[in-house]
């Protein structure tokens, strides 16, 4: 097992690499790239070559792309002058990225793991009862619900429950992010509690739809009838066998769902105004600042290769038919 | 002349369908008595598993029209609550299924799974639980029990799974022992050594079995009593000499003439012709009669019923005794 860890560790590192080539290929060949046009957007006003010259040399962009690419992998492995992982200078805000992106993944995580555990508490559920009443006005009325869940977008939900709660009730404060620390936890939540319930909305309809699904399958399964006959009673038989096998699959579903969220709830944080790694991602992007768009793109990369790994040998451990030897 | 220990009173089990009511078990009586093995043998959709499982309480009651009694020591086992059939099932009646593989669950170590039977009827700690379970698999005759007990269904061979579900049905001592189908997912070196093990627990247990199989030549060696069944009903019954050497009735005759042998000469087949008959829309009369080479026209109009022949030896036929006794002689064995 730890030989196979540490060959999937490799991998991920490959991975990272792969990434930052590909990131920096597409910076570099779209139209508006290039090192000169690069540094003539951050120039100021009216640049003149000596501006630009000193802009591109300060943003190392004076170097050729492939040796760019080579200072940026070995700082985001080695680390540079701001610390470790090296994740380099904003061109926007000339300040080092990594305190910033570590503040905005702080506030991501606190979206993620929210939602998660409410979509993990409403969907399964939901999806559990259904498939232990099929066809009922229940199982209609929830699957109705997964459908409406899984077809609304978040940008619609979004705007709309602002609309609602916000404007129209008055019973929430609004979007935007306020921390614990600042004004106390009840503010915090009440000003989560919207982008949590809307994030969760497409989760919870997936999770009910799976959930129903593996559960149905598996009430068919020969072992739930030799647990009948062997006079369980029908609670120990749909828990203890029938969950026990329709939930482990969800546990990879699950991992790797909440990986990319931690990547960025890009148009959740939008819409809400939460300043995390999705509404920065977004930003980066549009201002062109070349090193703030590999270093979201890197650690929304490597969340998910490494919940690839963690869910791998999580199914391992729940699953004894498949070892990694 | 002891208490029998199940009862089937004219049992019927129907399920009704988009297409129409499945007759699974049409008016189905028999009896097993203590200690006794009684074979059940039948084409796929003769209601042979569809009896024992409407036994077991395993059919669903609220998608299925079951009527008929079902008395088990004493007890109407239809009407009984269903907490009752709970401490019945896995504690006085085991039943073995017919892929072992599948039937075991793929997440749970194969001794848990036994001592979940025992915890599951005894006030026991799960040490005592796990001890007993290694011990029925010794004495089910897998090698090493205590460490196979630790180890998941997928790393026990087709045969040693059997034994373990075996073992697992056996746990609690159960007067009746149901086995539908034990053999059939089996190699044939493998079906005979399951055989043998459930005749030796049978007599060390002393428990009844109920042995269903579509194989007539499981149940030869190994069954008191057998009974055949086609089409949802019970078409002939006797004991193995009655049916291997004085079969009466043109089903079971079509087994036994379909059975290969190994000393046979030509190389074809002699399967039954026809398919057998559809549970929605069972024929007039007779239900073998599309298939049946004896066929005359009261076979069309009037259900055969079970006629004794001889003794308990009893076959559903409307053709005469002489007839049958006749062509038993003359066209049956001969070639079997």
């Amino acid at each position: 097992m730890g030989r196979y860890i540490i060959r999937r560790l490799l991998w991920v590192v490959l991975v990272l690499v792969v990434i930052v080539v590909i990131t920096y290929s597409i910076f570099f060949l779209l139209p508006g790239g290039g090192s000169d046009a690069i540094a003539n957007r951050f120039a100021g006003k009216q640049p003149n070559p000596e501006i630009v010259a000193e802009v591109k040399q300060q943003f190392g962009l004076d170097k050729p792309i492939y040796v760019q690419f080579y200072i940026f992998t070995r700082n985001l492995f080695l680390g540079d002058q701001y610390g470790w992982p090296g994740l380099g200078k904003s061109f926007v805000l000339r300040a080092p990225l990594k305190p910033v992106l570590m503040e905005r993944m702080w506030v991501t995580i606190q979206l993620a793991v929210g939602a998660a555990i409410i979509w993990l508490l409403v969907g399964i559920p939901i999806g559990i009862l259904s498939a232990l009443r099929p066809r009922s006005i229940w199982d209609r009325a929830a699957m109705t619900f997964a459908l409406i869940g899984i077809s609304m977008p978040v940008f619609f939900i979004g705007p709309l429950a602002l609309y609602v709660f916000v404007y129209k009730w008055h019973i929430l404060p609004g979007s935007g992010y306020s921390p614990i620390g600042e004004d106390g936890v009840w503010q915090w939540f009440n000003h989560f509690i919207l982008p949590w319930s809307v994030l969760a909305l497409l989760y919870a309809a997936f999770y009910a739809r799976l959930s129903r699904a593996n559960l149905l399958d598996v009430m068919g399964e020969d072992y739930m009838r030799t647990a009948r006959a062997k006079g369980l009673n029908e609670r120990q038989v749909i828990v203890k066998h029938g969950l026990r096998s329709s939930l482990t699959p969800l546990v990879t579903v699950f991992g790797l769902d909440l990986a990319g969220l931690l990547a960025g709830a890009v148009i959740t944080e939008t819409v809400f105004n939460l300043p995390g790694l999705g509404q920065y991602a977004v930003r980066s992007v549009f201002s062109l600042d070349l090193y703030a768009i590999l270093d979201v793109t890197v650690i929304a990369a490597f969340f998910v290769a490494i919940a690839n790994l963690v869910v791998d040998i999580v199914y391992a451990f729940l699953d004894p038919r498949v070892r990694y030897t | 002349m002891p208490e029998p220990l199940l009862e089937v009173k004219d049992l019927h089990v129907y399920f009704p369908t988009e297409d129409g009511i499945v007759k699974a078990v049409d008016g189905v009586s028999f009896t097993i008595k203590p200690g006794e093995t009684l074979g059940v043998v039948g084409e796929s959709g003769s209601g042979k598993s569809v009896s024992f499982l409407t036994v077991m309480g395993l059919i669903n009651r609220k998608s299925a029209i079951v009527e008929g009694e079902v008395i088990f020591q004493g007890q109407d086992l239809l009407n009984v609550p269903k907490e009752e059939l709970q401490a019945i099932r896995g504690n006085k009646i085991g039943m073995i299924f017919q892929d072992p593989m599948t039937s075991l669950h793929p997440f749970y170590k194969v001794g848990d799974q036994i001592s979940e039977t025992i915890l599951a009827h005894e006030d026991i700690s799960k040490k005592e639980a796990g001890a007993r379970a290694v011990d029925m698999l010794k004495r089910v005759g897998i090698p090493r029990p205590d460490e196979r007990a630790r180890q998941y269904p997928h790393e026990f061979s087709g045969g040693m799974r059997q034994r373990a579900m075996i073992a697992m049905a056996l746990s609690l001592n159960p007067d009746l022992l149901i086995a539908d189908e034990p053999t059939t997912a089996l190699d044939v070196t493998v079906q005979a050594q399951i055989l043998d093990l459930i005749d030796r627990l049978q007599s060390e247990f002393n428990t009844a079995v109920a042995l269903i199989t579509h194989d007539l030549g499981v149940v030869a060696e190994h069954c008191d009593y057998i009974q055949v069944m086609y089409a949802g009903r019970l078409v002939e019954i006797g004991t193995g000499d009655d049916i291997y050497y004085q079969p009466m009735m043109p089903y079971t005759w079509g087994l036994l003439k379909s059975i290969p042998l190994l000393t046979a000469q030509e190389e074809r087949l002699h399967p039954i012709r026809g398919l057998p008959p559809s549970l929605i829309n069972v024929p007039e009369g007779c239900p073998f009669n599309p298939r049946c080479p004896y066929v005359f026209d009261r076979c069309h109009v009037e259900v055969p019923q079970l006629l004794p022949v001889d003794g308990f030896h009893a076959a559903a036929c409307h053709l005469s005794l002489e007839d049958r006794q006749r062509i038993v002689q003359e066209e049956v064995l001969e070639r079997t």
